[in-house]
């Protein structure tokens, strides 16, 4: 079965992107497909490349990155929603003449639409949020 | 491209979190996909749509405007719960009026707007393929 991933809060302060992560792993185990993980809201928060969490605690964007490149999943960060949270690209930060990006190696930034397609082509889209 | 009934699901009052606003957002990027679109405004959800709002005195972005425009982009079914209404002492009365023109019935004005019941809505609900929960 093909699933799509919304996730619509930050990392940490919330559970539902350890949710949407767990969710989306055990998806890949069991063999299905992801079309999409889609990033919205504060959700944009989890492709930060500048989180410095504690040893002993969970990196979650370096997780989403590692679960992206073994499995070559499009992990979408939203344009409007980032550039509002000050998550930027180096094509955006250059844009907006910003003097550094921010953004993790395995996001990508796109638009609203990639959401709606994400609806589109999968047999069901799963929203964590709260 | 597959055609999909969309509904968007907003839960939250207007102010005071981003959720409504960048629903929107999404309600009107989502439009321009010829997918089938429908609103539904449950609990505090229901005061996005209150006439006369003014956030002048918080100093964020009136968006209400906004919904007038749903009409133009084919986005006319949209559906307020009315436990959710009267719980907040509100009736449809209370709440913007929203309009589009029905291309099947001579350019028609009709009402975009249908007070239902948390049965009806759950119908409804029942019938979609996407549902994105704000």
């Amino acid at each position: 079965m093909k699933f799509a991933i919304l996730v619509n809060e930050g990392p940490y302060t919330h559970q539902a992107s350890d949710s949407a992560y767990n969710f989306t792993a055990a998806v890949l185990r069991a063999g299905h497909e992801i079309v999409r993980v889609f990033f919205y809201h504060d959700g944009v928060y989890n492709g930060t490349r500048l989180s410095v969490p504690p040893q002993d605690d969970r990196n979650v964007s370096d997780r989403w990155a590692a679960l992206a490149q073994q499995h070559e999943v499009e992990l979408i960060l939203c344009v409007a929603a980032a550039q509002r949270r000050g998550l930027l690209d180096d094509d955006e930060a250059k844009r907006a003449g910003k003097d550094s990006s921010n953004m993790a190696e395995g996001f990508q930034i796109s638009g609203l639409g990639q959401l709606i397609d994400a609806g589109i082509q999968a047999d069901r889209l799963i929203v964590f949020g709260d | 491209m597959a055609s999909k009934k969309f509904l968007y699901i907003n839960r939250r009052a207007p102010h005071g979190s981003i959720y409504a606003h960048e629903s929107l957002e999404v309600v009107l990027i989502g439009a321009a996909f010829e997918q089938a679109v429908t609103l539904a405004f449950i609990d505090d959800g229901v005061y996005q749509l209150m006439q006369n709002q003014d956030t002048g005195g918080i100093g964020v972005k009136n968006f209400a405007p906004t919904f007038r425009a749903l009409g133009d982009y084919d986005v006319n079914q949209i559906y307020v719960e009315q436990e959710s209404l009267e719980l907040r002492g509100l009736s449809k009365d209370d709440l913007i009026p929203l309009t589009y023109e029905d291309e099947d019935d001579d350019w028609a004005e009709k009402d975009s707007i249908h007070v239902v019941s948390s049965a009806e809505l759950a119908d409804i609900i029942e019938q979609q393929d996407v549902i994105l929960n704000f």
